[in-house]
């Protein structure tokens, strides 16, 4: 079943795919998601909406994603294994599908400890791998997890993540794989700085057959300080940071479009490695850098001829 | 074994504080062997609630007596002489002590001393750690002898996740990455390529989960 998705779409055709990203408010206010998706619409073929990102409670991506809809941009709806159990899953995917939402990423989700509600029970009933074998099965089978048969399948296209930078290096190709085989058509990896390093990873996920089933796009982000780029060497799970990037955003006279500049260069960079099938833009809290990034790389949504 | 801390002094006296005759009692199983509720524990306590009483001057008697196991009833019922005359009973036990007493020896209030936390191992002199959950349905052949719903932060079937770096769970530097390890295990075997499996969803009604669990041996009923 094709899930007839702008992206898939756009893939499917071997256009260059552009993703952005659209972090839902901490608060019940749509025109905060309005005015995002009225930034990046015309820009990106879909963009992800954030399921309680790094387990702090925000708007929830479903209703965040009809509110995308709403505005003519296509959502990618995030969900994590963190917050809810495979029956809570199962009914927000169905749900998801009925409002209109096309594209599902299934994560296992950052661990509770680093949000704002850290005495909360992590759930995690299933991990990203199986969650996708459960995502796969409800839209092709069509089934529940139990087995029991579904009379209207929710036709979603399924995303997964990748991390080219968590350890054991030899072992992240192969846990893509794993998620290739349990139903993801498309994946978007962790933020790329170290491009040698996802670069010797493409390579392995083109040994092993990857990108001949799966489309990757690769995650990149413009730094907005110096801060940042020490903050996310240092602090943020999975990360890897080279020292040369965070001293040339030490050394910025202006950092904000020297930040720019870093993620066009990784841009310009990743598209030219074996097996990239687009570009995922991760401007949390600055949509408006999206245009100048894909601007100055010369890049077009795929979806935009 | 049995993990339990003793709980706050501040905690225990809140309690204490409103009874008059008191009995506490201590464990020497599992509590003992880590050093937190067994005879020498129980006297402890025994002690410093008789001199904060003393100093608060809170009236009546603080007594103690030590049992082998607090998890089976002939270790329990032959204290429940000693009990008589008391308002409280304290257990330096875990959970399951003072839950059974308080069936045992059901005229006389009982708290706990303790919070229990987990089934461990003595990793090394004084510092316990987490080996296992009583999932119900053991993986740990699988896994290279390594337990994944214990001693992952999420529970994994399928590990590590995109926070496993340089050995640590992206929970905190001081937690080992347990997929690391099953990685490096199944490795030393030759045996890594067996993570290609997609393992799970996990049967959760095996677990604690599924309602509270009881154990029967066929043959043996009374």
């Amino acid at each position: 079943m094709m899930p007839g998705s702008t992206l898939e779409k756009v893939l499917a055709d071997g256009k260059f795919a552009v993703t952005a990203e659209l972090g839902p408010p901490k608060s019940a206010d749509p025109q905060v998601i309005i005015d995002k998706a009225n930034i990046l619409k015309g820009h990106a073929d879909a963009v992800n909406i954030t399921d309680n990102q790094t387990a702090i409670a925000r708007m929830c991506s479903m209703a965040a994603a009809k509110i995308v809809i709403d505005q003519g941009l296509e959502p990618i709806m995030q969900m994590t294994c963190r917050d809810r159990n495979r029956l809570a899953m199962q009914a927000d995917i169905l749900g998801a599908a009925a409002l209109g939402i096309k594209n599902l990423l299934c994560l296992t989700g950052d661990h509770q400890s680093f949000g704002n509600h850290p005495e909360s029970m992590g759930v995690f009933d299933l991990d990203s791998v199986t969650l996708i074998r459960m995502v796969k099965e409800m839209r092709d089978v069509p089934q529940f997890q139990c087995g029991e048969e579904i009379t209207f399948a929710p036709k979603l296209y399924i995303g997964a993540a990748a991390n080219p930078y968590a350890d054991p290096f030899p072992f992240r190709a192969i846990r893509l794989a794993k998620k290739v085989d349990a139903g993801i058509d498309f994946c978007q990896t962790q933020i790329i700085y170290n491009v040698e390093k996802f670069a010797e990873f493409m390579h392995q996920c083109v040994e092993l057959g990857v990108t001949e089933r799966c489309k990757i796009l690769a995650g990149v982000a413009p730094l907005k300080s110096a801060g940042m780029a020490k903050y996310m060497k240092n602090r943020v799970a999975g990360m890897d940071v080279p020292d040369e990037v965070v001293e040339r955003m030490a050394a910025a006279k202006d950092v904000q479009d020297e930040g720019i500049n870093v993620c066009v260069e990784i841009i310009d960079r990743v598209r030219e490695i074996d097996g990239v099938a687009g570009v995922h833009i991760m401007a949390v809290e600055w949509e408006s850098a999206v245009p100048e990034i894909m601007s100055r790389a010369g890049l077009k949504a795929g979806s935009a001829d | 074994m049995i993990t339990a801390e003793r709980k706050p002094f501040e905690q225990i006296k809140a309690v204490t504080d409103q009874f008059e005759n008191i009995l506490v009692v201590g464990c020497n199983t599992c509590v003992a062997v880590c050093l937190t509720g067994g005879e020498r524990e129980a006297e402890l306590l025994t002690a410093q609630l008789r001199l904060q009483r003393e100093k608060d001057g809170i009236s009546g008697t603080v007594n103690t007596v030590t049992v082998l196991r607090q998890c089976e009833n002939e270790f329990v019922d032959a204290v429940a002489a000693q009990a008589d005359g008391k308002d409280l009973i304290l257990s330096t036990a875990c959970s399951i002590g003072p839950q059974l007493i308080a069936e045992r020896i059901p005229k006389v209030r009982v708290a706990p001393a303790m919070n229990t936390n987990m089934l461990a191992v003595v990793k090394k002199h004084h510092v316990w750690s987490e080996y296992c959950v009583a999932c119900g349905d053991c993986v740990i052949f699988s896994t290279g002898g390594i337990c994944p719903i214990a001693r992952c932060a999420k529970q994994l079937l399928n590990g590590p996740c995109g926070g496993s770096q340089g050995g640590h769970c992206e929970i905190s530097p001081e937690v080992p990455c347990v997929w690391q390890l099953i990685y490096d295990k199944l490795a030393a075997f030759g045996l890594e390529g067996n993570l290609s499996r997609i393992d799970g969803p996990k049967n959760w009604s095996k677990s604690n989960s599924g309602g509270p669990r009881t154990m029967k041996k066929e043959g043996f009923e009374p």
